[in-house]
């Protein structure tokens, strides 16, 4: 069954959700992309429905986030609050109906970004679990590491000049760019290195070639995949067996909130032998 | 959390629509004002970033109980980063027309999960005094509705399905609201004033009160020297 980092936001059935979660993590110019866009393919080619999911892409708040990120006025906790508000919109009308019709949410970040973003500019880690204790735990979570001076190649590569943002110039870190992007990196990777053993997820070295990675990303997505198609369903309408090896990079159980409860310890799925192939999942709703 | 030490005060008032607490908060920054205190008002809701997104979510209706929670959040958390807590550092006396508690007792109301509500603010400072004006429901009710205002959707709580009669959603809305509030006065320490009584005594125990816990030379700007 699907749980929440502690917190489930109104009206939200837990059970019906029968699709995965997937979340790819990793800086500008870390392949996540591309990576994900050869695992949406390689899904689709095999049946599976496949739903995006990206920062900043609300219909409530996208546009006046956009807006309030260029003028750069916002406060840490206002701009925190405001990717929340994203989020949140996202996670309802888009995440959540998607894993209920049974799909696969391919989601390019996820709450650790915007978690890893805050705590490096100074937010409390503590207020940051508590406010993003309603995001769904996501069924994989792979973070794409990369070299900052191999980030910093990539970003010239598609583009003339480096990001504000992704450069941490708001930081102060250093006058020059280069600098500040180079050490924002490194703040940025810490703390994902840190979030790994708290959140369980999965460091995947993203300096190899395209194919390797993505070699090494289908193996991990096919674990968790094959229970959708495959799963028993039993007598609840729950599913009751699949794929689900409940071993690595297993982020269930996992408490954001500092174990206060809700984030159940659903450490392993019991394996079943897999039957009949489940319906064709219905198209979730895209736009109101 | 940490809050930041601040040489300013911060006066928040509470109470449901129609309790009377903008006409006291009103008469009470006259009054400071008159006193030579360095005061300043803020109200719920007015961030300029942020209002534009949130009239687009309330007339798209696209608000859920905890984007609707999230969003006021980002609206306040633009005032307070930008105006409250500036202000409160240099030294001013902040009154505000409705706090974090507006948020508690609607977000609540909407089925937002109490504590979940009560840690997004925990960042921000809690005020040295709220007051609470506190009203029975039906006289908060006539004060509001004799008038036969246009009630907004969300003023009116219409989202959350009480009736389609918006007067009607409007009372089942403000007495969940009042029940809240009642949850939360002691809770919160709220310096709870009855709001049936006449304006002015009303006013005059306000600055009692404020008399006794401020030190409000300290908090005046310097007269010239002669």
């Amino acid at each position: 069954m699907a749980t929440t980092y502690g917190r489930v936001v109104p009206h939200l059935d837990l059970d019906a959700l029968r699709g995965k979660l997937i979340v790819i993590e990793g800086a500008d110019g870390s392949g996540r992309s591309t990576q994900i866009n050869l695992l949406k393919d390689w899904l689709e080619s095999r049946g599976f429905a496949v739903e995006a999911f990206g920062l900043r892409r609300s219909e409530l708040v996208s546009q006046e986030l956009d807006q309030a990120k260029k003028s750069s006025v916002l406060g840490l906790h206002t701009l925190t609050l405001f990717y929340a508000t994203d989020f949140a919109d996202q996670l309802e009308n888009k995440i959540i109906p998607a894993l209920r019709a049974g799909f696969i949410v391919l989601a390019d970040r996820y709450v650790y970004t915007l978690m890893a973003r805050a705590i490096v500019r100074g937010a409390e880690r503590q207020w940051l679990e508590s406010l993003y204790s309603i995001a769904l735990v996501p069924d994989a979570v792979v973070y794409l590491q990369v070299e900052p001076e191999v980030l910093i190649r990539r970003a010239f590569q598609k583009s003339p000049t480096l990001d504000y943002w992704e450069s941490g110039m708001d930081l102060g870190l250093s006058r020059d760019m280069y600098t500040s992007f180079i050490k924002f990196q490194k703040l940025m990777q810490a703390e994902f290195k840190r979030m790994r053993s708290v959140y369980g997820f999965e460091i995947v070295n993203g300096n190899r070639s395209i194919p390797r990675i993505a070699e090494e990303l289908r193996k991990k997505v096919e674990r968790v995949v094959e229970g959708v198609v495959y799963g028993e369903i039993t007598d609840d309408g729950r599913e009751g067996g699949g794929g689900w090896d409940g071993g690595e990079g297993d982020v269930r159980g996992v408490g954001l909130g500092g174990g206060r409860g809700g984030a159940s310890g659903d450490g392993g799925r019991e394996g079943g032998t897999p039957r009949e192939p489940r319906e064709a999942p219905a198209a979730p709703p895209r736009d109101r | 959390m940490v809050h930041p030490q601040v040489a300013g005060k911060l006066i928040a008032v509470e109470g449901l629509d129609g309790s009377g607490k903008s006409t006291q908060l009103y008469l009470l920054e006259r009054w400071l004002e008159s006193e030579g205190v360095r005061v300043y008002y803020t109200e719920w809701n007015s961030s300029q970033i942020v209002r534009m997104a949130t009239k687009k979510g309330k007339r798209r209706k696209l608000l859920t109980p905890t984007t609707f929670s999230l969003i006021h959040a980002t609206d306040f958390g633009d005032r307070y980063e930008r105006q409250i807590l500036p202000l409160l550092q240099a030294g001013y006396v902040v009154l505000a027309d409705r706090y974090m508690y507006t948020a508690f007792a609607r977000d609540v109301v909407r089925g937002c999960d109490p504590e979940w509500v009560r840690s997004v603010y925990a960042y921000a400072v809690r005020p040295d005094i709220t007051f609470y004006f506190q009203t029975p429901l039906e006289i908060a009710l006539t004060r509001i509705l004799s008038g036969r205002p246009t009630l907004k959707y969300h003023e009116a709580g219409m989202d959350l399905g009480f009736s389609p009669d918006p007067y009607e959603s409007f009372r089942a809305f403000q007495g969940r609201i009042l029940r809240e509030y009642e949850a939360m006065k002691s809770e919160f320490c709220f310096r709870i004033i009855d709001a049936t009584r006449p304006i002015r005594e009303q006013h005059y125990e306000v600055r009692e009160i404020i008399r006794n816990l401020i030190d409000l030379p300290t908090f005046m700007n310097a007269v010239e020297a002669k």
